[in-house]
Formats: structure tokens, sequence, C-alpha cells
């Protein structure tokens, strides 16, 4: 009741019974109808003229010099530089996310919705988790350089290659920025699972364990999936920690190969950190490759997210009906 | 209990349920490897908490009682009084807080301004008016938007709204703090847009059929009807969105023009200036190792500060988000 009766003031009452007795197309209502769809229609547009602006920008690298793009480190002149190191960067941080997020997040998920009783633990893990996912990602750079650069700064010692800010700093300061995503996303889907789907396991004797293994995480899989995606593209997509952490602006030294493992313990750069850099050369011989590096960046970003909220979307819609 | 033995022989009932050594074992693994994994996220926020404290704690006290050889680089005297001063640069030991604040301030309220009407615009529509179709298409667009990495639109603030809208409408002169705040804007608008439509979504149809049901307009029933049952989501989604504002580095970073981790203090959004987020990515940015430890680590104090001022936003955010989801 409390909920309908602020409809029914005065205020309401009378507007409505001017608006039955005025009849016809009401202008203002009009009005509104079409500001709410041009302010959607606004961030569309922006969208678009960002994606062709790059586009254009890029084509002549694209074009004209692809292979050198993808397989040159950074050089002093825009025509030779590419982007080797920033992908090689970028594909160990997507194998660190892979490895460490994707397991730490399901488990933590599934303490959380499957094991964890109303404790105040779980209340203060809870709000921990939303926390973290509100916290600035500039910030999740302090603490890979607090622990992960100094750390890795003891175990490897100071040479050349590595003073700390290594692939295996960044990887896992990422992996640590992408936690909170896949555990409220995958939260959900795993709240979304039936009661009677866990009780009917239960019935035939299975065991806690065989009950989330072989029925709630089938289930909840698409949604899963949705958020460890999500969290994959928001952490390719991050630039600020990586900055904080020490990956190189400008051009990395010894080159190793694009799966080499030797890197883990060698400076690194990625992507965003290319593009970074790129964005500030003052000479607009730098514009096209910044915009086809930024081309790279997007289509690996939007890839995994469109495929995320495809997904979605897609089981959501099943269920429903 | 009677022991009832089964037709093969093989123990009672009870033991089968029970089930056998290994599955107790096993579960006992998968439980513990479990609440380790759900314990790292508090382990997280001491790590995150440890390392701002200790190195901001480092920070004041090296300002409280400066070592010699900063003293003799210093220009001035150094003690609590550099961190109110009229301009941030650390390496001459200014460290001027308001500059910050109120740089962030400038791009955050900037940032508001345009995503604030425009997120909640395509909101209302999505939740109300769009038919099933338009939503299904237009919405995982604008999810798709609020995935564009942020160092993307730092590049396109700088490239693109900086010299072809900013410097030709407000006639600024190079990057601004204002070209900053409409790309963060920006970048806002689809965190706001899905927080909203989500929180008029839980508005229950009861209401507004009953608002219909008495003659009510389209316009008159989102108005009057669905905007204030889904106020406390409404808020969330702008305090949840101010503090990605706050937080948000690479748009400043790029778009700003604080050149070399140093900025003047400005109350003017079309000077150039730097916030907290930007201070902290230049002086991290420009280590060459040469620079004294108090200055180096100004970063942390700053970062201690945007800590804890996004902390609050969140914990308040939580708070009307949690109150939406016991109404209904």
């Amino acid at each position: 009741m409390a909920v309908i009766e602020p409809i029914l003031n005065r205020k309401t009452r009378q507007r409505v019974e001017a608006q039955i007795e005025s009849g016809g197309i009401n202008l203002a209502n009009e009005i509104f109808k079409w500001s709410l769809l041009a302010s959607l229609l606004f961030s569309l547009l922006v969208l678009g003229v960002l994606v062709y602006d790059v586009v254009t920008d890029s084509w002549p690298v694209f074009a004209d010099r692809l292979d050198v793009f993808l397989a040159n480190p950074t050089r002093t002149s825009a025509e030779e530089s590419g982007v080797f190191q920033g992908l090689r960067g970028t594909f160990w941080i997507g194998v660190f996310v892979i490895i460490l997020t994707f397991p730490l997040g399901i488990a933590a998920t599934v303490y959380l919705e499957e094991y964890a009783n109303d404790t105040w633990l779980t209340r203060l893990i809870n709000v921990n988790i939303r926390n973290l996912a509100g916290v600035p990602s500039v910030v999740y750079g302090i603490l890979g350089f607090t622990i992960f650069v100094s750390l890795l700064d003891g175990v490897l010692g100071d040479s050349e290659l590595s003073r700390g800010n290594t692939t295996t700093a960044g990887g896992l300061t990422l992996a640590i920025l992408a936690l909170p995503v896949v555990i409220i996303t995958s939260s959900e889907a795993i709240r979304a699972v039936p009661d009677s789907l866990r009780e009917a396991a239960y019935g035939v004797g299975a065991t806690k364990w065989e009950v989330i293994k072989s029925h709630i995480l089938p289930y909840a899989a698409p949604g899963i999936l949705t958020g460890t995606l999500l969290s994959l593209a928001r952490a390719l997509g991050e630039a600020a920690p990586l900055i904080l952490v020490g990956a190189v602006q400008g051009k990395l030294g010894p080159r190793t190969g694009f799966f080499g493992l030797s890197q883990l313990g060698e400076k690194f750069t990625a992507m965003p950190i290319v593009i970074t850099d790129l964005a500030k050369q003052p000479g607009a011989e730098w514009q096209p490759i910044t915009a086809a590096a930024i081309v790279i960046l997007l289509v690996v970003v939007l890839t995994f997210n469109a495929a995320a909220v495809l997904l979605r979307n897609r089981f959501e819609g099943k269920r429903e009906g | 209990m009677t022991a009832a033995v089964l037709p093969d022989g093989s123990g009672s009932p009870d033991d089968l349920l029970a089930g056998n050594a290994g599955r107790r074992v096993r579960e006992k693994i998968v439980q513990a490897s479990v609440t380790v994994a759900a314990l790292t996220s508090i382990l997280i926020t001491i790590g995150i908490v440890g390392s701002l404290v200790y190195r901001a704690g480092q920070f004041m006290l090296a300002l409280t009682n400066p070592s010699e050889t900063d003293l003799e680089e210093a220009r001035g005297p150094i003690g609590l009084g550099n961190l109110w001063s009229d301009q941030w640069a650390p390496r001459f030991f200014e460290f001027d807080m308001k500059t910050l604040l109120v740089g962030s301030i400038i791009v955050t309220l900037v940032a508001m301004l345009v995503a604030t009407p425009l997120g909640l615009g395509a909101a209302v529509y999505l939740s109300e008016y769009a038919n099933r179709r338009v939503r299904k298409i237009l919405k995982p667009v604008l999810e798709v938007l609020a995935g564009i990495p942020s160092v993307v639109l730092g590049f396109f603030a700088l490239r693109w709204i900086s010299p072809n809208l900013v410097q030709k409408i407000f006639d600024a002169e190079g990057q601004s703090l204002l070209a900053a705040g409409l790309g963060v804007g920006l970048l806002t608008i689809p965190l706001v847009a899905s927080i909203s439509e989500d929180a008029m979504r839980a508005v229950p149809d009861s209401l507004r059929e009953a608002s219909a049901g008495l003659g009510a307009r389209n316009k008159t029933t989102t108005l009057a009807v669905v905007l204030p049952a889904a106020v406390s989501g409404l808020v969330a989604a702008f305090i949840v969105a101010t503090s990605r504002a706050i937080g948000e580095t690479m748009v400043v970073f790029l778009a700003a023009g604080a050149s070399g981790n140093s900025a003047q203090f400005t109350v003017n959004p079309l000077e150039r200036g730097s916030t907290m987020t930007a201070a902290m990515a230049s002086q991290a940015s420009g280590t060459d190792g040469t620079i004294s430890p108090l200055s180096f680590n100004s970063l942390f104090f700053v970062g201690f500060v945007l800590f804890v001022i996004t902390l609050v936003l969140n914990l308040i955010a939580d708070r009307f988000v949690r109150r939406v989801r016991q109404s209904y």
C-alpha cells in the first residue's frame, strides 16, 4: 500500500484529469518521447563517429603495411613502427586472467552461493567484493606495484632485463582487477539455478560437490561464461594499472618471441599502453598507426564483450520462454 | 537403527548414504579450496589498503621530518604546508592537494552533466517506450559501448573532442579539463543507463497498469509513477557513475593536458589541469630513478585519498542498490 498511495495524491490526479479532458496528440508527450530516443541515439552516434574516425585514419596502415605493423616493435619512425610487443603483452595478460581469474572467481562464487551460511564473514566477503568492483583501476596498479613488482624484484634480482616490472607483475595485477567481475556475474547465474534442481540431485544421494559439478555449474554455465568474457575484456582494455606497474611506454628492449616463456621475467608493454604512447606522439604521421592500434584493441575487446552480451541475452530469453 | 543388509550384502543404508571415504575426503577438499578462493578477496583488499597506508604513511613521515637531501633540493621549507600551495609539482615538493581535488571535481561534474541526462534518457526510453524488437537491438549495442576501453575514449577526447568541439565552441587553447570531462562523460553514459534501466525494470507492471487505468499518458506514468518508484536505483546509478568518473584515469591522463606531472591550480575547465588519477599515472610514468622518495611517495598519498573517496561513494551506492532489491 505504501507504494500505491503516492500515486493517488492530488497533484497526479489533477494532471491525469487534465490529460483526459485535453485529448488528441499531446505535444509535450511527443517531445518527451523523442528527446528520450535522441539521448539514446546520441550515445550510439558518438560510437559511430569514433569508429568511423579510427577506421578511416587507420586505413593506410591496414592497406599498405599490415605485415610491418604487426611484426615490428615501436620504432623512431612511424612508417616502420608496429605493435608486436603490445599484442604479445596483451596476449599474456589474457593468459594470466584465464589461468588465475577464471578458476579463482568461479570457486569463490561457488563458495558464496552454495557453501556459505549467512554469517558476518559471508556478508563481509560480499560487501568487500562489491567494493572491489568499484575500486578505481589505477589503485589496483598501486597494489601491483607494491606487492608484485617489489616481490618479484626480490625473486629475480635487479638485473638489466627486469626490475620487477615484468609481464608476470602486469598479468597478476590485471588478473586481480578482473576477479570481482567474474564473481559478481557468476553469482547472478548461480542464484538463478532453481532449487528444484538441487533438491532432485540431493534426493538421489548426490554429495554437495556432485550437485555443484553435474547440475549447478552446467546449468549456470552460460551466465558464468558471460562473466568470464566480460572480465577478460575488462582486463585487456585497462591501461592505468599497467602504467603504475611499470609497463614500458615507448621503445622496449630485447625481443622475445610471441610465445617465449622467458618474457614472464622481462619488461613488457600491452596494447592499451602502446596506444597511450602513440597518442602522445606530436607528429601527424603517428595518427594512422595510433588509429590502427586502437582498431585492433577495439576488435579484441568488443568481440569478447559482444559475445558475453549475446550469450546472456540468448539464454535469458530461452529460459523465460 | 537396525542394520538392514542390502540384497548384495554390502552394508546398511546408513553407510551408503554417508558415502565412502574417498567421497567424503573429496567433499572436504572441495569445500576447503572454495573457501580459500573466497577469502582471497579479503586478502586483496588487505593488500590494497596495506600498500596504500604503508607508503602514504612514509610520505607523511618524510613530509613532517624532511631528510637533509630533500631540504637541500627544495626551494622552500618542507612541511604539511606543502600540501596546500598553488600547484601540483611533486618534483619541486609542491603537493597542493586542492589542485588535484578541484581538477577531479571539475572533470566529474562535466562528466555527470553529460552522462546523467543522456544515460537516464536512454534508460527511460529502453524501459518505458521501446517495443521489444527495438529494445532487443539497442540494449546490447549500449552494453557493448560500455566495454570500450577508456584509453580509446582518451584518444578520442584528445584528437576529436578537444579540437573539434571544445576549441571551436569555447575558444579554449589546446587541451583542457573540459575535453577530458566530456570524454569521461561519454564513458559513463552506458553505466548510468544500465543501472537506471535495471532500477526501472524492477518497478512492477501493476503500478504502470494502475496509472494507465487512471487515464495517465505514458509520460505521466513515467514521470509521476515509475521514476519516483525507482528513485533509489537511480540515485545508486548516479553515485556509482560519479565514483567511476572520479576514478577514471586514462581519459584525463591523455586529454587534460597536464605536462610532466605538474599542474597549476585552476577552477577554469577550459584550462589545462590534472586530477588525482592523472597525477598518479604521470608520476608513475616519469620514474627515472632520480626523483626523491618523498616526491615519488606522493603518488600513494593521492591514491589513498582517492581510495577513501571512492570507497565512501561505493558504500553509499551499495545501500541504495540493496534498497531496490528489497522493496519489491
